[in-house]
């Protein structure tokens, strides 16, 4: 149980900048994912809360106290700042028996053998291998090693449990149930989590927060589904998603207590509750709707909300149906529960929910009105 | 905006000293850097420096022109005598164009040989691969100064009074033939050709067959694909083994000597052999200067054309399958054809050299009269002839001491040669990309661009005196071991850094996280882990301290002698069965050796320095 605070940290290697003045405070018990597209920064953060890397600049504290004072020049060791490490690599020493790989740090800490054995088997149990203690890592599958690798990290019951990409090596079923694991492993033992990856289905179905990284710069720090939702800028939002969401071009004028936009899909009026705290220009000015593929919805018959469009392609894929189609000169992605058959050039009608659009300004890229999901999830 | 205006704090000052002081890791590479400039860097500039300062030995030639000349002057006398001097011609210039004859020779017969037989044994279907294979490879193992004897045994004729097999059989060998430039030539060439065979084979086998099997599809002759394809791409490897080849005939000592001195055919190597140990050794200094420049300004070369080209690397692909390309009806031809080549070249000189050492006579013929276990194991009182002063060489203390010699010098040097090059690739491998990584790679790399018998004559200048607390180290085992385990650590290290990079950070890391202190991560970590690469390494240093020559010969003394120079030795006092009977002794050992370490730990004698 551990709050782990990092402050205005800066971060070289040689000349090139790889973390500029992040500030993250991650809270005890928070499953915290950092989030980005390779070489954005994540794992340099996870390996300086580690101590396996040293940053040039910030401070760092461990429940309120200094584990990293760089104007002193300050570091404390790894094995002093109470946590432990689950490498991308695994790093299981291929010399040791599972057994001894997860009792190594035991054994360093002195640990009575009784008591090590134990907490071993303990260990390996709670990862269901307790079979294979006596194998040596090559003699086990990917999966396996990984329950391994876990079960050395979680043995020493470190306060804070940092995960570098564990999954990345595993395929797509294993992934699904290690997921499934590590969410489990979190509630039972309650420890602070800090979980890498770029894998933002990881990210989104076990984190109680997402730090979302881009470029050595934390660009949004959110709850999972506040960031699926609202997406600070038009980058964040692009890669937040799977399929991706929709960006239609349209136009924004502040007309009072209304944000009035208009594009191919209709004009919409916007109450000022539904705004973000950006500054809005005045006059008209360009701006850019986030459509959520799942936000709209083709209808059997015509109603209010509803408008003309043409499908260009359908991909039914049995449990969703992806349908590409045009409205106005735009091309939008829809995807349908179920199983539905369209035809190439067939006519439908979308029926569209206004509120739960993104609305960015395209100068600035950023949100300028939220999803109307998120103020009903305040109330 | 805060890294501008950090406030100077005693704190941050006294934790980075501390940090500094604390690490084992820092003070490990500090000490090795500091070892590596005393062992390396120093030496060279202090012959350097030593060219350029007047001896007490030369000190009244040069008051002849100078009069208030002092010892320790500055002088440009050694340079001047050696460039311009009236001898400068027989001195230099005759050696350095024989120098430049042989290995420009060797480099041009031995590495169009050794890319052609890679080529056959790797690309095409001929058929015997296995036999010819091995057949090309155990010259390598043969070490170069052996090969000479072998050649003597075979072309020796009758100047200095003990005819070869050839002479025996009544032909008359003239000069030209049996001593200097040609035999010189055939016999590096018949050892460096496994030198370009070894890269070029690599560099063919890294080569995906789909690649040329993409040409074949677009309807390209098999000479043409060969041409354009396979040509381009393993050209780097080729000329990157040519300068190589360029580089290590330019300085080698014992097939030079063996061969060229009783004609008086002096190449850069020898003739400076001949100013250490008997002329002015500052003469002799200035040359290794000149051949180290030569020598390695060829491999700098080397990197600076082709060391950037060299990443086709990449193209390999996992290697999967290779077809082979068809030789028709020529395969059988070309075995046979090559069978020959290699029972001429390697079996046949090798089993006249065994057969030399059970002769009375030599050239004399194998009948029963001629035949004597006496060069092995007779007592001085059964001597078969009047000329022979030694008894069989097991009967010899010599020889026995010698042995002793070579073993501990073998088994010490390549102990202490595999530990360093393990702590000297730890650092490199951990210090990738840093100042300390960088610097220990470059120093260490030094002793690789000398020939042998140049870097020896650098250890001379500078242990031979005292210096501070150490002793002269003239004519002691510590000199011939401290020279032998720095030559090899270019070797060594590579080794050892092929082993630490398997050896991810991340299991280091992992142990640092769960607590283990530095040492603790290297003795349960990091050596159980490089054991293997240790014993592969010690190995291959192993053999090529035990074929060694041309980097011991400039120490030799009585005391200290090795059954390379005693058989370096008998072989110029014209007893040919007794130097012949001690190269079997070490070839017998070096072969041994590689089959010991084939077996335990599947090294690739590739790997290993001729």
């Amino acid at each position: 149980m551990s709050k782990i605070e990092l402050i205005h940290i800066d971060k070289y290697y040689g000349t090139n900048h790889v973390l500029h003045d992040v500030n993250l405070t991650i809270e005890d018990g928070d499953f915290m994912t950092l989030l980005g597209p390779s070489g954005c920064g994540k794992t340099t953060t996870l390996r300086v809360v580690s101590g396996l890397e040293r940053p040039q600049g910030g401070v760092m504290l461990i429940n309120g106290k200094k584990a990293i004072d760089c104007d002193e020049a300050f570091y404390l060791e790894p094995s002093k700042r109470g946590l432990n490490l689950v490498f991308q690599s695994y790093a299981l020493w291929p010399h040791m028996t599972v057994f001894d790989n997860v009792a190594f740090g035991l054994k360093i800490k002195k640990m009575p053998a009784e008591e090590i054995r134990k907490t071993v088997r303990n260990a390996l149990e709670r990862m269901r291998i307790g079979e294979f203690e006596k194998r040596y890592p090559n003699e086990l599958s990917g999966g396996q090693q990984q329950r391994v690798a876990i079960a050395r990290a979680i043995a020493s019951s470190p306060e804070l449990l940092l995960l570098d990409e564990p999954l990345s090596n595993l395929d797509a079923k294993l992934r699904t149930d290690m997921r499934a694991e590590l969410k489990r492993l979190h509630k039972e033992l309650g420890t602070t989590i800090i979980y890498v990856t770029h894998d933002q289905v990881e990210a989104l179905t076990m984190s109680t927060k997402i730090a979302l990284f881009e470029n050595g710069k934390l660009s949004q720090v959110d709850k999972p589904m506040d960031l699926y939702l609202n997406p600070n800028n038009l980058r964040n939002a692009d890669f937040i998603g799977n399929p991706r969401i929709n960006f239609i071009n349209g136009k924004a004028c502040i007309k009072g207590d209304m944000m009035n936009v208009k594009c191919s899909l209709g004009e919409f009026n916007y109450p000022k509750e539904d705004w973000t705290n950006e500054d809005m220009p005045a006059g008209e000015f360009d701006c850019v709707l986030g459509v959520r593929p799942e936000q709209i919805k083709i209808a059997e018959e015509p109603a209010d909300n509803t408008i003309t469009a043409t499908v260009y392609a359908g991909q039914p894929a049995g449990s969703e149906t992806l349908v590409t189609v045009h409205v106005g000169g735009d091309e939008l992605l829809l995807k349908q529960i179920g199983i539905a058959e369209y035809d190439i050039d067939q006519e439908v009608l979308l029926k569209i929910k206004p509120d739960r659009f993104n609305v960015y300004n395209k100068e600035t890229t950023r949100l300028i009105k939220y999803s109307r999901n998120k103020k009903k999830a305040k109330e | 905006m805060a890294e501008n205006k950090k406030p100077f704090s005693w704190k941050k000052l006294k934790n980075q000293f501390l940090d500094i002081v604390t690490n084992p890791f820092n003070m490990i590479v500090f000490i090795s850097l500091v070892l590596l400039i005393f062992l390396i860097a120093v030496p060279l500039i202090r012959m350097l420096r030593t060219t350029f300062v007047l001896a007490a030995g030369e000190l009244r030639r040069v008051q002849k022109t100078t009069p208030d000349a002092q010892v320790g002057d500055f002088t440009l006398y050694y340079w001047k005598y050696l460039l311009t001097g009236k001898l400068a011609k027989a001195n230099f210039f005759t050696p350095l164009l024989h120098s430049l004859t042989i290995a420009f020779f060797v480099t041009i017969v031995a590495v169009p040989l050794g890319a052609g037989l890679a080529w056959l044994m790797v690309r095409s279907d001929l058929p015997g691969k296995r036999w010819l294979t091995l057949g090309i490879m155990i010259p390598y193992m043969i070490p170069s100064w052996c090969k000479s004897m072998a050649w003597l045994a075979v072309f020796r004729n009758n100047r200095g009074g003990s005819p070869g097999f050839l002479q025996g059989l009544g032909l008359d060998i003239p000069d030209w033939l049996a001593y200097g430039p040609i035999a010189i030539i055939l016999c590096m060439v018949l050892h460096y050709y496994a030198f370009t065979y070894i890269m070029v084979s690599g560099s063919l086998r890294s080569i995906n067959s789909e690649l040329e099997e993409m040409g074949e599809i677009q309807g390209a002759s098999k000479v043409y694909i060969l041409r354009s394809i396979t040509l381009p791409l393993v050209m780097p490897a080729v000329l990157s083994s040519a300068i190589m080849t360029l580089s290590k005939s330019i300085g080698t000592y014992g097939v030079a000597a063996n061969l060229g001195l009783r004609i008086s055919y002096y190449t850069l190597a020898t003739k400076m052999h001949d100013f250490i140990n008997t002329g002015s050794a500052t003469v002799g200094y200035c040359m290794a200067i000149l051949l180290i420049l030569m020598a390695s300004g060829t491999i700098w070369a080397n990197q600076a054309f082709i060391g950037t080209r060299k990443s086709y690397e990449t193209i390999g692909g996992k290697g999967g399958h290779s077809t082979m390309m068809k030789l028709g009806s020529a395969r059988y031809p070309i075995m046979v054809f090559l069978g020959i080549f290699l029972i001429f070249a390697m079996f046949v000189p090798m089993f006249i050299l065994v057969m030399e050492t059970f002769q009375i006579r030599t050239g004399a013929g194998y009948g029963p009269d001629n035949l004597t276990l006496y060069n092995w194991i007779g007592d001085m009182k059964d001597a078969p002839r009047d000329m022979v002063n030694y008894p069989g060489i097991f009967k010899n203390p010599e020889f026995f001491s010698s042995l002793k010699n070579t073993v501990v010098l073998t088994i010490v040097g390549s102990v202490i040669t595999a530990f360093c090059g393990c702590l000297l690739g730890y650092i490199t491998s951990r210090g990738r990309g840093k100042w300390y990584g960088k610097l220990v790679e470059q120093l260490v790399f030094i002793p690789y661009l000398m020939p042998a018998v140049a870097f020896a004559a650098i250890y001379l200048a500078m242990f031979s005196r005292k210096i501070g607390p150490i002793p002269s180290l003239y004519g002691t085992f510590t000199i011939i071991l401290l020279a032998t385990v720095v030559k090899h650590f270019p070797f060594a290290s590579r080794s050892g850094t092929a082993t630490m990079m398997q050896i991810s950070t991340e299991l280091e890391e992992a142990a640092d996280i769960a607590g283990a202190s530095f040492w603790k991560r290297l003795g349960t970590i990091v050596i159980p882990l490089a054991k293997g690469g240790f014993l592969s390494g010690f190995l291959l240093v192993f053999i090529s301290i035990a074929k060694e020559l041309d980097l011991i010969i400039l120490f030799m003394t009585p005391s200290t002698r090795t059954l390379s120079y005693l058989s370096f030795i008998y072989s110029k006092e014209v007893l040919p069965q007794m130097a012949d009977a001690i190269s079997v002794v070490v070839l017998i050992f070096v072969l041994f050796s590689y089959i010991l370490s084939n077996l335990a730990t599947g090294a690739d004698i590739g790997k290993s320095w001729g």
